[in-house]
C-alpha cells in the first residue's frame, strides 16, 4: 500500500506553489538598492565575459563572487536551493559528457560557468522587485512605441506570466489531490483536461479582473 | 446614481436578466438571490463587464458600454475568487498595478497607506499567492480601493471565506466611505444595509429593508421547486 502510494506520488510529482521564479526576498542591502538596470547590465557583462574568456579561473571567480554577493544581500540557502537543486542533475550529466568527450578541466570549467550564470541570475531575481524589472523593460521598449508597440502591455504580459507560474502549480496540485481523493490511480494523462479547463477558467477570470481594474 | 432602464441580458438562449429597472442611490445596497438568479450579471452590467441586450445602464450619467474606462474609474469591482484577481507576484506590486506611474514615490506611499489600513502592511513584499483566503480577499479589496472609486461592487466576496474572515471583511466594508453594492449569501452581513434587492430568475422580486428582504428570500428558498 505504502509502496503504491509512493509510486503514485512519483507519477504525480508534487509541485511547490512557491516556484523559484519571481521570488523577491525583501531587504535593504546594497544589492537590493542597486538599480535593476545596473544589475541586469552587470549580469550580462559578467556572464558574457566568463563564457567568452573560456578560463577556468574566471568561471570559479564568478562562482565565488556570486556566493559573496548572496551573503552581502542576506539571501540564505533557503532561497539559493530552489535555484541550484534543479540544476544539479544537469551539471552531473554535462560534467560526465565533457569528461568523456574532452577532459576534466573542461568539464569543471563548463559546470562552473553554468553555476555562476544561474547563481548570478538568481541573485538578480531575489533582490529585484518584479515591478522594478517591468519598469526597466517598459523603458527599454520605449523606442518601439513609434512602431505601434505599447511597452506597458508587454510589461503586463510579462507580469502575468510570472504570476501564472504559482497559479498553474496550485491548479495542478489541487487537481491531483481531487484525482487521488476519488480513488483514481495511474494514467496521469487523464488530468490534462481538468487542469487545462481550470487554467482557461482562471485566465478568463483574470481577464475580467484586468478589465474591471481598468488594465485591459 | 446608478440607473437601469428595462435591462435584459441572455447567455445564449438562457435569459439571466428580464427587463430590470432600478435606481440605486443608497449608500449600502445588498443583493441576494439563488445561484443563477442574475445577481452577478446585474453587478457586471454596472461595471461594463457585461453589456445589456436591451435597455440602458447609467452610472453617474455615464454609459458603461460607451465609456467603460470612465465608469471603471468610478466603480471598483471585487470578485468571488480573489486568486483570479491577483495579477502581480507580490502584495505591494499587486496593489500598485492599478495606479498610474506605479513606481513613483507618491504611488508607493499610497500603496503603503492602503496596505496598512487593511492590515497587510507586514506582507507588502510577500508573494501574493501565499496569503490566506481572507488576506487574499483583503488584498483584492485594497487593490481596488487604492484607485479611490466612488462605488464598490462586491460579487460574493465572502463565498470562500471562513466565519472569522467574513466578519473581518464585513467590518472593513462597514468602515468604507464608498457606496457599496454587495452581492452575498451571508444574509446577516446585510443587517445594517439601507436597501436589499432579492433576485429570482432574472427579476427583482423584492426591494426593501434588510429584515423584510431576508425574510422574503428565506421563504422563497423554502418553496419547493
Amino acid at each position: 500500500m505504502v509502496r503504491r502510494a509512493a509510486a503514485v506520488s512519483r507519477m504525480f510529482p508534487r509541485v511547490s506553489p512557491v516556484a523559484g521564479i519571481g521570488t523577491y526576498v525583501p531587504g535593504a542591502t546594497l544589492v537590493h538598492r542597486a538599480p535593476a538596470g545596473l544589475k541586469l547590465a552587470l549580469l550580462i557583462i559578467v556572464v558574457t565575459g566568463v563564457v567568452a574568456s573560456q578560463q577556468l579561473w574566471a568561471a570559479l571567480t564568478a562562482v565565488l563572487v556570486a556566493g559573496a554577493l548572496y551573503l552581502v544581500a542576506g539571501v540564505g540557502p533557503r532561497h539559493i536551493a530552489p535555484v541550484l537543486v534543479p540544476l544539479t542533475p544537469f551539471l552531473v550529466l554535462i560534467g560526465i559528457f565533457h569528461t568523456l568527450s574532452a577532459d576534466v578541466h573542461s568539464a569543471v570549467r563548463v559546470c562552473a560557468q553554468l553555476t555562476a550564470m544561474v547563481l548570478l541570475g538568481g541573485l538578480v531575481t531575489c533582490t529585484t522587485r518584479v515591478s522594478a524589472m517591468l519598469a526597466l523593460f517598459e523603458w527599454l521598449l520605449g523606442p518601439l512605441r513609434h512602431l505601434g508597440l505599447r511597452p506597458e502591455r508587454v510589461a503586463l504580459v510579462l507580469a502575468l506570466t510570472v504570476r501564472s507560474i504559482p497559479l498553474a502549480a496550485t491548479v495542478w496540485r489541487t487537481s491531483r489531490e481531487a484525482y487521488l481523493a476519488r480513488g483514481l490511480r495511474g494514467r496521469p494523462h487523464r488530468m490534462v483536461v481538468p487542469v487545462l479547463v481550470r487554467l482557461i477558467r482562471s485566465a478568463e477570470s483574470t481577464g475580467e479582473a484586468l478589465a474591471a481594474r481598468g488594465l485591459d | 446614481m446608478i440607473e437601469l432602464r428595462k435591462v435584459s441580458h441572455s447567455y445564449g438562449d438562457r435569459a439571466v436578466l428580464r427587463s430590470v429597472s432600478l435606481r440605486l442611490t443608497e449608500r449600502r445596497i445588498g443583493v441576494i438571490g439563488a445561484n443563477g438568479s442574475g445577481k452577478s450579471t446585474l453587478a457586471r452590467l454596472i461595471n461594463g463587464l457585461v453589456q445589456p441586450d436591451t435597455g440602458q445602464v447609467r452610472v453617474a450619467g455615464l454609459d458603461p458600454v460607451r465609456e467603460p474606462r470612465e465608469v471603471r474609474r468610478r466603480v471598483g469591482f471585487v470578485f468571488p475568487d480573489a486568486d483570479a484577481q491577483i495579477i502581480m507576484p507580490t502584495v505591494a506590486e499587486d496593489v500598485a498595478a492599478g495606479l498610474p506611474d506605479r513606481t513613483s514615490d507618491t504611488a508607493q506611499r499610497r500603496v503603503t497607506e492602503v496596505l496598512n489600513r487593511y492590515g497587510l502592511g507586514d506582507h507588502a513584499d510577500h508573494p501574493a499567492h501565499l496569503l490566506s483566503g481572507g488576506q487574499k480577499q483583503l488584498l483584492a479589496l485594497a487593490s481596488v480601493l487604492v484607485t479611490e472609486p466612488d462605488i464598490l461592487v462586491c460579487d460574493e466576496p465572502t463565498t470562500l471565506l471562513d466565519l472569522r474572515n467574513v466578519t473581518l471583511l464585513r467590518r472593513t466594508l462597514d468602515e468604507l466611505d464608498q457606496r457599496v453594492i454587495l452581492l452575498t449569501h451571508h444574509l446577516e452581513t446585510l443587517r445594517d444595509f439601507d436597501r436589499v434587492l432579492v433576485m429570482d430568475e432574472g427579476r427583482v422580486v423584492f426591494d426593501g429593508a434588510p429584515e423584510a428582504a431576508t425574510s422574503y428570500y428565506r421563504e422563497l428558498m423554502a418553496t419547493p421547486w
